[in-house]
Protein backbone atom coordinates (compact mmCIF):
# COMPACT_ATOMS: atom_id res chain seq x y z
CA UNK A 1 0.00 0.00 0.00
CA UNK A 2 2.64 2.17 1.13
CA UNK A 3 4.70 1.39 -2.30
CA UNK A 4 1.88 2.21 -4.94
CA UNK A 5 1.72 5.29 -3.09
CA UNK A 6 5.40 6.21 -3.21
CA UNK A 7 5.62 5.33 -6.71
CA UNK A 8 2.66 7.35 -7.28
CA UNK A 9 3.92 10.28 -6.11
CA UNK A 10 6.83 9.74 -7.68
CA UNK A 11 5.00 9.54 -11.24
CA UNK A 12 2.97 12.62 -10.39
CA UNK A 13 5.86 14.50 -10.10
CA UNK A 14 7.66 12.97 -13.14
CA UNK A 15 4.88 14.42 -15.02
CA UNK A 16 5.14 17.69 -13.53
CA UNK A 17 8.58 17.80 -14.75
CA UNK A 18 8.20 16.92 -17.98
CA UNK A 19 9.23 20.11 -20.30
CA UNK A 20 5.71 21.17 -21.53
CA UNK A 21 4.81 21.85 -17.87
CA UNK A 22 8.01 23.71 -17.04
CA UNK A 23 7.07 25.99 -20.01
CA UNK A 24 3.41 26.28 -18.80
CA UNK A 25 4.60 27.69 -15.47
CA UNK A 26 7.31 30.22 -16.97
CA UNK A 27 4.71 32.07 -19.54
CA UNK A 28 2.27 34.24 -17.53
CA UNK A 29 -0.58 34.83 -18.89
CA UNK A 30 -0.17 39.01 -19.18
CA UNK A 31 3.02 38.84 -21.32
CA UNK A 32 1.58 35.94 -23.69
CA UNK A 33 -1.39 38.44 -23.91
CA UNK A 34 0.97 41.40 -24.23
CA UNK A 35 2.85 39.16 -27.05
CA UNK A 36 0.02 38.53 -29.09
CA UNK A 37 -1.27 42.36 -29.22
CA UNK A 38 2.24 43.06 -30.39
CA UNK A 39 2.45 40.13 -33.12
CA UNK A 40 -0.66 41.76 -34.71
CA UNK A 41 0.53 45.23 -34.27
CA UNK A 42 3.17 43.95 -36.21
CA UNK A 43 1.98 42.44 -38.48
CA UNK A 44 3.89 39.10 -38.42
CA UNK A 45 1.29 37.64 -40.03
CA UNK A 46 2.19 38.82 -43.27
CA UNK A 47 4.68 36.28 -43.67
CA UNK A 48 3.54 33.83 -40.71
CA UNK A 49 0.20 31.83 -40.20
CA UNK A 50 -0.04 31.84 -37.07
CA UNK A 51 -2.33 30.43 -34.51
CA UNK A 52 -6.08 32.29 -33.60
CA UNK A 53 -5.88 34.50 -36.09
CA UNK A 54 -7.48 34.28 -39.08
CA UNK A 55 -5.97 37.39 -41.34
CA UNK A 56 -3.07 38.12 -42.37
CA UNK A 57 -2.22 34.28 -43.02
CA UNK A 58 1.23 34.76 -44.82
CA UNK A 59 2.88 31.53 -46.71
CA UNK A 60 6.79 33.12 -46.99
CA UNK A 61 7.74 31.66 -43.58
CA UNK A 62 7.04 28.61 -41.74
CA UNK A 63 3.60 28.64 -39.98
CA UNK A 64 3.67 28.93 -36.02
CA UNK A 65 1.28 26.53 -35.10
CA UNK A 66 2.93 24.33 -32.04
CA UNK A 67 5.75 26.88 -31.82
CA UNK A 68 6.33 26.03 -28.11
CA UNK A 69 7.21 22.39 -29.49
CA UNK A 70 9.53 22.98 -32.25
CA UNK A 71 13.17 21.95 -31.69
CA UNK A 72 14.39 24.74 -33.89
CA UNK A 73 14.59 28.07 -34.65
CA UNK A 74 14.95 28.47 -38.69
CA UNK A 75 16.13 25.48 -38.41
CA UNK A 76 19.30 26.41 -37.00
CA UNK A 77 19.49 27.13 -33.68
CA UNK A 78 17.59 25.72 -30.17
CA UNK A 79 14.12 26.97 -29.29
CA UNK A 80 15.21 28.76 -26.35
CA UNK A 81 13.36 31.82 -24.67
CA UNK A 82 16.82 34.30 -24.86
CA UNK A 83 17.76 32.92 -28.06
CA UNK A 84 14.35 33.16 -29.68
CA UNK A 85 14.00 36.93 -28.05
CA UNK A 86 17.30 38.12 -29.96
CA UNK A 87 15.80 36.39 -33.25
CA UNK A 88 12.48 37.69 -33.09
CA UNK A 89 14.01 41.47 -33.29
CA UNK A 90 17.25 40.99 -35.27
CA UNK A 91 16.49 37.74 -37.03
CA UNK A 92 19.66 38.48 -39.72
CA UNK A 93 22.14 38.79 -36.89
CA UNK A 94 21.97 35.04 -35.82
CA UNK A 95 21.06 34.04 -39.20
CA UNK A 96 23.12 35.85 -41.89
CA UNK A 97 20.78 34.36 -44.77
CA UNK A 98 17.32 34.40 -43.30
CA UNK A 99 14.61 36.71 -45.49
CA UNK A 100 13.67 37.64 -42.04
CA UNK A 101 14.59 41.11 -41.51
CA UNK A 102 15.28 43.02 -38.39
CA UNK A 103 11.89 44.27 -37.17
CA UNK A 104 11.89 47.36 -35.00
CA UNK A 105 10.39 46.77 -31.28
CA UNK A 106 11.09 47.28 -28.07
CA UNK A 107 12.79 44.43 -25.76
CA UNK A 108 9.55 44.13 -23.74
CA UNK A 109 7.93 43.34 -27.37
CA UNK A 110 10.57 41.21 -28.11
CA UNK A 111 10.22 39.02 -24.76
CA UNK A 112 6.13 39.36 -24.88
CA UNK A 113 6.41 37.59 -28.54
CA UNK A 114 8.44 35.35 -27.06
CA UNK A 115 6.06 34.45 -24.22
CA UNK A 116 3.34 34.21 -26.86
CA UNK A 117 5.51 31.85 -29.08
CA UNK A 118 6.16 29.63 -26.07
CA UNK A 119 2.32 29.79 -25.30
CA UNK A 120 1.70 27.47 -28.66
CA UNK A 121 1.87 24.51 -27.60
CA UNK A 122 -0.96 22.59 -28.75
CA UNK A 123 0.00 19.92 -31.93
CA UNK B 1 13.06 71.68 -37.33
CA UNK B 2 11.12 70.43 -34.65
CA UNK B 3 9.76 66.76 -34.87
CA UNK B 4 5.99 66.48 -35.76
CA UNK B 5 4.00 66.23 -32.68
CA UNK B 6 3.00 62.15 -32.33
CA UNK B 7 -0.36 61.77 -34.27
CA UNK B 8 -2.67 59.71 -32.32
CA UNK B 9 -2.87 56.05 -34.06
CA UNK B 10 -6.65 55.73 -33.14
CA UNK B 11 -8.98 58.61 -31.78
CA UNK B 12 -12.19 56.05 -32.08
CA UNK B 13 -14.01 55.18 -29.29
CA UNK B 14 -15.77 52.27 -28.21
CA UNK B 15 -18.96 53.08 -30.33
CA UNK B 16 -20.09 52.30 -34.07
CA UNK B 17 -17.95 54.59 -36.28
CA UNK B 18 -21.29 55.41 -37.70
CA UNK B 19 -21.93 57.01 -33.85
CA UNK B 20 -18.78 58.40 -33.93
CA UNK B 21 -18.60 61.47 -35.75
CA UNK B 22 -15.07 63.18 -35.83
CA UNK B 23 -16.18 66.19 -38.07
CA UNK B 24 -19.11 68.40 -39.48
CA UNK B 25 -19.35 66.10 -42.57
CA UNK B 26 -20.00 63.07 -40.73
CA UNK B 27 -21.94 64.68 -38.07
CA UNK B 28 -25.19 64.85 -39.83
CA UNK B 29 -24.48 61.17 -40.48
CA UNK B 30 -24.26 60.05 -37.02
CA UNK B 31 -27.43 62.32 -35.50
CA UNK B 32 -29.67 60.50 -38.07
CA UNK B 33 -28.30 57.24 -37.14
CA UNK B 34 -28.74 58.29 -33.79
CA UNK B 35 -32.35 59.11 -34.58
CA UNK B 36 -32.79 56.01 -36.38
CA UNK B 37 -31.51 53.58 -33.67
CA UNK B 38 -33.73 55.31 -31.04
CA UNK B 39 -36.48 55.56 -32.89
CA UNK B 40 -36.19 52.41 -33.81
CA UNK B 41 -36.30 50.81 -29.97
CA UNK B 42 -39.26 53.05 -29.34
CA UNK B 43 -41.54 51.22 -31.92
CA UNK B 44 -40.69 47.96 -30.53
CA UNK B 45 -41.01 48.63 -27.45
CA UNK B 46 -44.83 49.84 -28.74
CA UNK B 47 -44.82 46.26 -30.81
CA UNK B 48 -44.18 44.31 -27.56
CA UNK B 49 -46.26 46.05 -25.82
CA UNK B 50 -49.33 45.57 -28.42
CA UNK B 51 -47.95 41.54 -28.52
CA UNK B 52 -48.14 41.46 -24.61
CA UNK B 53 -52.10 42.39 -24.36
CA UNK B 54 -52.83 40.20 -27.57
CA UNK B 55 -51.34 37.35 -25.62
CA UNK B 56 -52.33 38.04 -22.18
CA UNK B 57 -54.36 41.37 -22.20
CA UNK B 58 -58.26 41.54 -20.44
CA UNK B 59 -61.07 40.37 -23.05
CA UNK B 60 -61.67 44.30 -23.71
CA UNK B 61 -57.91 45.45 -24.12
CA UNK B 62 -57.54 42.99 -26.71
CA UNK B 63 -60.80 43.70 -28.33
CA UNK B 64 -59.84 47.18 -28.53
CA UNK B 65 -56.26 46.27 -29.82
CA UNK B 66 -58.04 44.38 -32.74
CA UNK B 67 -60.69 46.99 -33.49
CA UNK B 68 -60.37 49.23 -36.67
CA UNK B 69 -59.47 52.25 -35.37
CA UNK B 70 -56.60 50.59 -33.79
CA UNK B 71 -55.81 49.36 -36.93
CA UNK B 72 -55.90 52.79 -38.78
CA UNK B 73 -54.03 54.52 -36.59
CA UNK B 74 -51.15 51.95 -35.85
CA UNK B 75 -51.15 50.11 -38.98
CA UNK B 76 -51.60 53.25 -41.90
CA UNK B 77 -51.17 56.53 -40.19
CA UNK B 78 -48.78 55.81 -37.47
CA UNK B 79 -45.97 54.83 -40.37
CA UNK B 80 -47.35 57.49 -43.11
CA UNK B 81 -46.49 60.31 -40.33
CA UNK B 82 -43.59 58.77 -38.82
CA UNK B 83 -41.52 58.01 -42.14
CA UNK B 84 -42.60 61.10 -43.84
CA UNK B 85 -41.12 63.25 -41.13
CA UNK B 86 -38.11 60.81 -40.95
CA UNK B 87 -37.71 61.26 -45.17
CA UNK B 88 -38.14 65.15 -44.95
CA UNK B 89 -35.87 65.98 -42.18
CA UNK B 90 -32.94 62.97 -43.84
CA UNK B 91 -32.90 65.22 -46.52
CA UNK B 92 -32.74 68.76 -45.09
CA UNK B 93 -30.37 67.19 -42.55
CA UNK B 94 -28.18 65.79 -45.31
CA UNK B 95 -28.63 68.78 -47.91
CA UNK B 96 -25.81 70.38 -46.19
CA UNK B 97 -23.61 67.24 -47.19
CA UNK B 98 -23.76 68.34 -51.33
CA UNK B 99 -21.39 69.92 -53.00
CA UNK B 100 -23.53 73.24 -53.06
CA UNK B 101 -21.78 74.00 -49.83
CA UNK B 102 -18.11 74.41 -51.86
CA UNK B 103 -16.81 77.62 -51.24
CA UNK B 104 -13.88 77.62 -53.44
CA UNK B 105 -11.13 78.24 -50.78
CA UNK B 106 -10.82 74.71 -49.99
CA UNK B 107 -7.53 72.51 -50.24
CA UNK B 108 -7.93 69.85 -52.94
CA UNK B 109 -7.01 66.31 -53.68
CA UNK B 110 -8.39 64.11 -56.23
CA UNK B 111 -8.55 60.53 -55.48
CA UNK B 112 -8.88 57.84 -57.79
CA UNK B 113 -10.27 54.69 -57.15
CA UNK B 114 -8.59 51.64 -59.19
CA UNK B 115 -8.80 47.40 -58.57
CA UNK B 116 -7.85 47.98 -55.66
CA UNK B 117 -5.93 50.68 -54.39
CA UNK B 118 -6.37 54.55 -54.69
CA UNK B 119 -4.06 57.13 -56.41
CA UNK B 120 -3.92 60.40 -54.51
CA UNK B 121 -2.86 63.82 -56.56
CA UNK B 122 -2.62 66.65 -54.38
CA UNK B 123 -3.86 69.85 -56.20
CA UNK B 124 -3.01 73.52 -55.96
CA UNK B 125 -5.96 75.89 -56.43
CA UNK B 126 -6.04 75.97 -59.91
CA UNK B 127 -6.65 72.38 -59.68
CA UNK B 128 -3.11 71.62 -61.20
CA UNK B 129 -1.70 68.14 -59.81
CA UNK B 130 1.28 69.39 -57.12
CA UNK B 131 2.24 65.99 -56.20
CA UNK B 132 1.18 62.12 -56.06
CA UNK B 133 0.81 59.72 -53.84
CA UNK B 134 -1.53 56.59 -52.79
CA UNK B 135 -3.75 54.80 -50.60
CA UNK B 136 -2.98 57.52 -47.65
CA UNK B 137 -4.30 60.92 -47.44
CA UNK B 138 -2.83 64.21 -45.49
CA UNK B 139 -4.89 66.73 -44.41
CA UNK B 140 -4.78 69.51 -41.90
CA UNK B 141 -7.14 69.61 -39.05
CA UNK B 142 -10.26 71.96 -38.51
CA UNK B 143 -11.04 73.00 -42.30
CA UNK B 144 -12.55 71.47 -45.25
CA UNK B 145 -10.75 69.16 -48.13
CA UNK B 146 -12.67 69.01 -50.83
CA UNK B 147 -11.94 65.67 -52.94
CA UNK B 148 -11.91 64.92 -56.47
CA UNK B 149 -13.38 61.28 -56.46
CA UNK B 150 -12.99 59.61 -60.00
CA UNK B 151 -12.57 56.20 -60.89
CA UNK B 152 -10.13 54.16 -63.20
CA UNK B 153 -11.89 51.22 -63.87
CA UNK B 154 -15.12 50.03 -62.23
CA UNK B 155 -17.39 51.48 -59.83
CA UNK B 156 -16.01 52.17 -56.41
CA UNK B 157 -16.82 54.00 -53.09
CA UNK B 158 -14.90 56.73 -50.96
CA UNK B 159 -15.68 56.26 -47.38
CA UNK B 160 -14.16 57.40 -44.54
CA UNK B 161 -17.13 56.91 -41.57
CA UNK B 162 -15.89 59.55 -39.41
CA UNK B 163 -15.10 61.90 -41.56
CA UNK B 164 -18.24 62.16 -43.85
CA UNK B 165 -20.37 60.12 -45.71
CA UNK B 166 -20.12 57.64 -49.14
CA UNK B 167 -19.76 59.12 -52.41
CA UNK B 168 -19.16 56.36 -55.08
CA UNK B 169 -16.45 56.49 -57.92
CA UNK B 170 -18.14 56.41 -61.31
CA UNK B 171 -15.51 55.93 -64.56
CA UNK B 172 -16.00 58.91 -66.60
CA UNK B 173 -17.03 61.12 -63.74
CA UNK B 174 -16.17 63.06 -61.21
CA UNK B 175 -17.92 63.39 -57.86
CA UNK B 176 -16.91 65.88 -54.98
CA UNK B 177 -17.26 65.17 -51.45
CA UNK B 178 -16.52 67.50 -48.72
CA UNK B 179 -14.32 66.03 -45.78
CA UNK B 180 -13.05 67.74 -42.13
CA UNK B 181 -11.45 66.04 -38.95
CA UNK B 182 -11.61 68.27 -35.91
CA UNK B 183 -9.08 66.45 -34.12
CA UNK B 184 -5.14 65.11 -35.47
CA UNK B 185 -5.83 61.29 -35.71
CA UNK B 186 -5.38 58.80 -38.28
CA UNK B 187 -8.85 57.60 -39.49
CA UNK B 188 -9.43 54.59 -41.67
CA UNK B 189 -11.26 54.54 -44.94
CA UNK B 190 -12.50 51.33 -46.95
CA UNK B 191 -14.32 51.26 -50.19
CA UNK B 192 -17.72 51.03 -49.66
CA UNK B 193 -19.11 49.64 -53.32
CA UNK B 194 -17.85 45.86 -54.34
CA UNK B 195 -15.72 46.27 -57.14
CA UNK B 196 -14.27 42.26 -57.54
CA UNK B 197 -12.01 40.20 -55.84
CA UNK B 198 -10.23 41.76 -52.84
CA UNK B 199 -12.80 44.50 -52.52
CA UNK B 200 -12.70 44.42 -48.87
CA UNK B 201 -8.95 44.44 -48.77
CA UNK B 202 -9.33 48.06 -50.61
CA UNK B 203 -8.68 50.15 -47.38
CA UNK B 204 -7.51 53.75 -47.26
CA UNK B 205 -5.52 55.86 -44.26
CA UNK B 206 -6.35 59.74 -43.39
CA UNK B 207 -3.77 61.40 -41.35
CA UNK B 208 -5.11 64.64 -40.10
CA UNK B 209 -2.06 66.72 -38.94
CA UNK B 210 -2.27 70.24 -36.75
CA UNK B 211 -1.98 72.99 -39.06
CA UNK B 212 1.72 73.86 -38.15
CA UNK B 213 2.37 70.20 -38.49
CA UNK B 214 0.62 69.77 -41.96
CA UNK B 215 2.36 72.41 -43.93
CA UNK B 216 5.73 70.86 -41.94
CA UNK B 217 4.81 67.60 -43.97
CA UNK B 218 3.55 69.67 -47.27
CA UNK B 219 7.66 71.36 -47.22
CA UNK B 220 9.01 67.54 -46.29
CA UNK B 221 7.88 66.25 -50.15
CA UNK B 222 10.98 66.01 -51.58
CA UNK B 223 11.81 62.11 -52.55
CA UNK B 224 14.56 60.83 -49.93
CA UNK B 225 18.15 60.78 -50.99
CA UNK B 226 19.84 58.50 -52.82
CA UNK B 227 20.22 54.70 -50.55
CA UNK B 228 22.71 53.83 -48.67
CA UNK B 229 24.57 49.86 -47.59
CA UNK B 230 21.83 47.22 -48.21
CA UNK B 231 19.12 49.59 -49.10
CA UNK B 232 21.05 50.69 -52.39
CA UNK B 233 21.42 47.24 -53.43
CA UNK B 234 17.80 46.92 -53.17
CA UNK B 235 17.18 49.52 -55.13
CA UNK B 236 19.32 48.04 -57.94
CA UNK B 237 17.02 45.01 -57.73
CA UNK B 238 14.08 47.04 -57.85
CA UNK B 239 15.20 48.64 -60.67
CA UNK B 240 16.31 45.75 -61.90
CA UNK B 241 13.47 42.84 -61.56
CA UNK B 242 10.87 44.21 -63.30
CA UNK B 243 9.05 46.49 -59.84
CA UNK B 244 10.01 50.03 -61.49
CA UNK B 245 8.08 48.82 -64.72
CA UNK B 246 4.85 49.30 -62.58
CA UNK B 247 5.46 51.81 -59.86
CA UNK B 248 7.28 55.24 -59.11
CA UNK B 249 9.85 56.41 -56.82
CA UNK B 250 10.63 60.21 -58.39
CA UNK B 251 14.14 60.65 -58.13
CA UNK B 252 15.03 57.21 -59.88
CA UNK B 253 14.56 55.83 -63.18
CA UNK B 254 11.55 53.71 -62.06
CA UNK B 255 8.64 55.62 -63.62
CA UNK B 256 5.82 52.71 -64.11
CA UNK B 257 2.11 53.85 -63.32
CA UNK B 258 0.61 50.29 -63.04
CA UNK B 259 0.95 50.53 -59.30
CA UNK B 260 0.94 52.79 -56.43
CA UNK B 261 3.43 55.56 -56.64
CA UNK B 262 5.90 54.39 -53.87
CA UNK B 263 8.44 57.79 -53.83
CA UNK B 264 7.18 57.98 -49.85
CA UNK B 265 6.32 54.40 -49.22
CA UNK B 266 8.78 54.14 -46.03
CA UNK B 267 6.68 56.83 -44.54
CA UNK B 268 3.19 55.66 -45.20
CA UNK B 269 1.17 54.34 -42.08
CA UNK B 270 -0.09 51.23 -43.89
CA UNK B 271 0.72 48.38 -46.74
CA UNK B 272 -1.50 46.60 -49.49
CA UNK B 273 -3.77 49.93 -49.18
CA UNK B 274 -4.82 50.13 -45.47
CA UNK B 275 -4.42 46.89 -44.63
CA UNK B 276 -1.18 46.10 -43.26
CA UNK B 277 1.01 47.73 -40.69
CA UNK B 278 3.96 49.25 -42.40
CA UNK B 279 7.42 47.97 -41.80
CA UNK B 280 10.45 45.82 -42.99
CA UNK B 281 8.81 42.51 -41.90
CA UNK B 282 5.39 43.44 -43.65
CA UNK B 283 7.31 45.02 -46.54
CA UNK B 284 9.14 41.38 -47.21
CA UNK B 285 6.13 39.38 -46.98
CA UNK B 286 4.33 41.53 -49.08
CA UNK B 287 6.92 41.44 -52.40
CA UNK B 288 8.12 37.65 -51.58
CA UNK B 289 3.89 36.93 -51.88
CA UNK B 290 1.03 39.36 -52.09
CA UNK B 291 -0.80 36.72 -53.13
CA UNK B 292 -1.52 35.36 -50.27
CA UNK B 293 -2.51 38.31 -48.14
CA UNK B 294 -4.74 40.34 -50.72
CA UNK B 295 -5.93 37.33 -53.39
CA UNK B 296 -6.39 38.49 -56.86
CA UNK B 297 -4.41 41.78 -56.15
CA UNK B 298 -2.42 42.55 -59.55
CA UNK B 299 1.02 42.49 -57.98
CA UNK B 300 2.08 39.24 -58.45
CA UNK B 301 4.13 37.11 -55.89
CA UNK B 302 8.10 37.52 -56.71
CA UNK B 303 9.67 34.29 -55.77
CA UNK B 304 12.95 34.58 -57.14
CA UNK B 305 14.37 36.55 -54.41
CA UNK B 306 17.14 35.12 -51.96
CA UNK B 307 16.34 36.03 -48.10
CA UNK B 308 19.25 38.98 -48.38
CA UNK B 309 17.95 40.53 -51.54
CA UNK B 310 14.14 40.39 -50.31
CA UNK B 311 15.88 42.32 -46.80
CA UNK B 312 17.60 44.21 -49.33
CA UNK B 313 14.38 45.28 -50.90
CA UNK B 314 12.45 45.77 -47.78
CA UNK B 315 15.22 48.04 -46.20
CA UNK B 316 15.37 50.17 -49.24
CA UNK B 317 11.36 50.64 -49.57
CA UNK B 318 11.54 51.50 -46.23
CA UNK B 319 14.21 54.35 -46.81
CA UNK B 320 11.73 56.11 -48.83
CA UNK B 321 10.55 58.15 -46.61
Amino acid sequence: MLRTGVIGVIAISLNACSPTELQHERVDAASVRKGREAVERLGCGACHALPGIAWPSGRVGPSLHGFANRAMIAGQLPNRPDILARFVRDAPALVPGTAMPEIEMTLEEADAITAWLQSLDES
Amino acid sequence: MSPEAPIPLSTASWLPVILDSAGPFSQPVTTLAWVIFTGGFVILGIVIAALTIALFGSPRLKARLGGEKAIWIGGFAFPVVVLTILLIWGLWLTSHLSAQRITGDEMRVRVIGEMWWWRVHYLDEDGRETFRDANELHIPVGQPVLLDLQAADVIHSFWVPRLAGKMDMIPGRTNRLLIQADAPGVYHGQCAEYCGGPHALMGFVVVAHAPEDFARWQGARAPAPAAQGSAARGAELFMNSGCAACHTIRGSPADGLAGPDLTHVGSRRSLGAGILPNNKGTLAGWIADSQALKPGNRMPAYHQFDGEELRALADYLASRQ
